[in-house]
């Protein structure tokens, strides 16, 4: 039982970095039916960021981790200006090869600046586990899980109920309808590209606390595809729900299978996931269905 | 108050659809722009809204003024946040937003925050049935309660000058009707001016104080709304009656022969 329970911890934690990244992923895609492939880097770059301010210039933790914030922010609209905005009206599918391009120049600038190397943080949680009954959780997965929560749902509130989150879904429905309204379609483009880096930030610094941070943190891109197809391409709850599902899955197999098969299925398993959703339910558990009326 | 003046509009820098329109919007009036299909009416309205950029058109001579400023340089957002709404052809509620999250993108370019829950009330008031669905997706509304949505949202914008895109589009005849009494009222009460694209020449005739009728890319006749509606050629070709008051059918067909005087 302790050790399901340990399992299901370290599912959660991960999962709930799972559904950070994937929100971003599933916003792009949302508003501008952009299949972005540079998630993995956004996440890389603002974990690097975030070490880069807290060991090198020696800024406090928390500071550099809100700075680190702020500097993404700037990345994801500098990115939409650069090279995406000069696309708009490109077909779909051009705009999808650039963001592969994107994806290998971000890495191809961050192992410049920051090399290969895996590099950890100073000690910013303390090493002690946190007793709950009789299991042991690391105080950093706690933290993990109570700030990606924090987000989701700040994150989830800001498209319910403001003004711009609303133009946001709005936007994703119909653009030019969106463009009637007087909503600028392209700022919240920008909007989405911003918002994208700044949860692929917090995904990645998260990350970069528990295993440290080396050039392969950008693998955690690739495993938005699960999450995303398993939610739903374009749903915000279905990216948290899947997110959480597909951190338990991995987790449980690596506990329970990989003893009896070998080690790796962990790694598989949410692929394996992918192809029997695709297969089953197209559209994802939450995904939104065309709505037609006949 | 909206003034077009000998507008060229051209697709995709070739095809010229709109050859010189000019019409004019004065303030508190309904204007109805009436044509067949493919006349340039929906064309025109985009020109004016800023909606042809989209679409890869572009006003290449004449002016738009609106209250004596050029608009047709202008990029959508501008025009919207200056007073004009385009309500456009076949509803485009946003389907998977509910019915009063609707409402509240359309008052996306208002600074007054603060009296959009007092707009939103108006709004049901002019459409009672909107209020019983306020939380209820509106995708799944029926084609006149996405209608009066469609008009609702624009209406939150507060705007000065209202495009409406064929509304009764798709709708049945006591609908149509109802839709109609409605638009005239927010004309009245509110006093928007409403330029007003139809293909029920006889309905938009009816709420309308001024015409225009369009073909081609040109317009071909204008006056005010009681006289096209006695035009004996506007009662044939866009009214469906015969001099007779008669309905039209397959056994006076050798009316073919006549032509519309104004093209010749």
């Amino acid at each position: 039982m302790d050790f399901f329970i340990q399992l299901s911890v370290a599912g959660l934690v991960i999962g709930s970095v799972y559904a950070m990244i994937a929100l971003g992923f599933v916003l792009i895609y949302k508003s501008s039916s952009v299949i972005n492939f540079a998630q993995g880097e956004l996440l890389l770059i603002g974990a690097f960021l975030c070490l880069w301010l807290t060991v090198d210039m020696g800024i406090p933790f928390l500071m550099s981790f809100a700075i680190t914030l702020v500097l993404a922010l700037g990345l994801g609209f500098a990115i939409e200006r650069l090279f995406l905005r000069p696309m708009i009206g490109e077909p779909i599918l051009s705009v999808i090869m650039l963001t592969i391009g994107l994806s290998i120049m971000l890495r191809g600038i961050s192992i410049i600046i920051w090399g290969t190397d895996t590099r950890t943080f100073p000690e910013v949680f303390s090493s002690e586990p946190v007793k709950i009954g009789s299991i042991n959780i690391p105080e950093v997965y706690l933290w993990s899980l109570l700030l990606s929560m924090i987000f989701l749902v700040a994150f989830s509130l800001f498209f319910k109920k403001t003004r711009l989150g609303i133009a946001m879904r709005a936007t994703a429905d119909d653009q030019t309808a969106a463009l009637s309204m007087g909503i600028s379609v392209k700022r919240i483009f920008a909007l989405s590209w911003a918002i994208a880096a700044i949860v692929a930030s917090v995904g990645g610094i998260l990350l970069g606390n528990i295993n440290g941070i080396n050039i392969s943190l950008t693998q955690f891109g690739l495993k938005v595809f699960p999450v995303v197809i398993l939610g739903g391409l374009d749903s915000i709850p279905g990216a948290i729900v899947a997110g959480l599902m597909i951190g338990l899955l991995e987790s449980y197999s690596g506990g329970y299978l990989d003893p009896l098969i070998g080690s790796g299925i962990k790694e598989v398993m949410p692929f394996v996931i992918l192809m029997i959703v695709l297969m089953i339910k197209p559209y994802g558990l939450f995904g939104q269905e065309r709505i037609e009326r006949v | 108050m909206l003034k077009l003046n000998n507008i060229e509009v051209i697709y995709n820098e070739v095809i010229l659809v709109l050859k010189g329109i000019s019409l004019e919007v004065p303030p508190g009036k309904i204007i109805s722009l009436l044509g067949a299909n493919g006349a340039g009416k929906t064309t025109t309205l985009k020109a004016i809204s800023g909606l042809l950029k989209e679409e890869n058109g572009e006003v290449v001579d004449g002016t738009i003024e609106f209250e004596g400023r050029e608009i047709h340089k202008q990029p959508a957002e501008a025009i919207v946040a200056n007073g004009i709404f385009q309500v456009m052809e076949g509803r485009r509620v946003f389907v998977h937003l509910t019915v009063e999250e609707n409402l509240r993108a359309g008052a996306f370019t208002r600074k007054d925050k603060g009296n959009i829950r007092s707009d939103i009330e108006k709004v049901y008031g002019y459409f009672p049935r909107l209020q019983d669905l306020q939380h209820r997706i509106s995708g799944y509304l029926s084609g006149g309660e996405q209608q009066m949505l469609a008009i609702g949202r624009a209406l939150m914008a507060r705007p000065r000058v209202m495009l409406l895109d064929e509304p009764s589009l798709g709708l049945a005849p006591l609908l149509v009707q109802e839709i109609f009494n409605i638009i005239r009222k927010i004309n009245q009460e509110e006093g928007v001016s409403i330029l007003l694209v139809e293909q029920n020449a006889m309905a938009a005739l009816n709420i309308a104080t001024f015409g225009y009728i369009m073909e081609n890319g040109r317009i071909v006749m204008d006056g005010p709304a009681e006289q096209l509606r006695e035009n004996p050629d506007v009662k044939e070709f866009y009214l469906g009656l015969t001099e007779f008051g008669d309905q039209k059918g397959f056994r006076n067909i050798k009316h073919y022969k006549r032509r519309k005087r104004w093209l010749s």
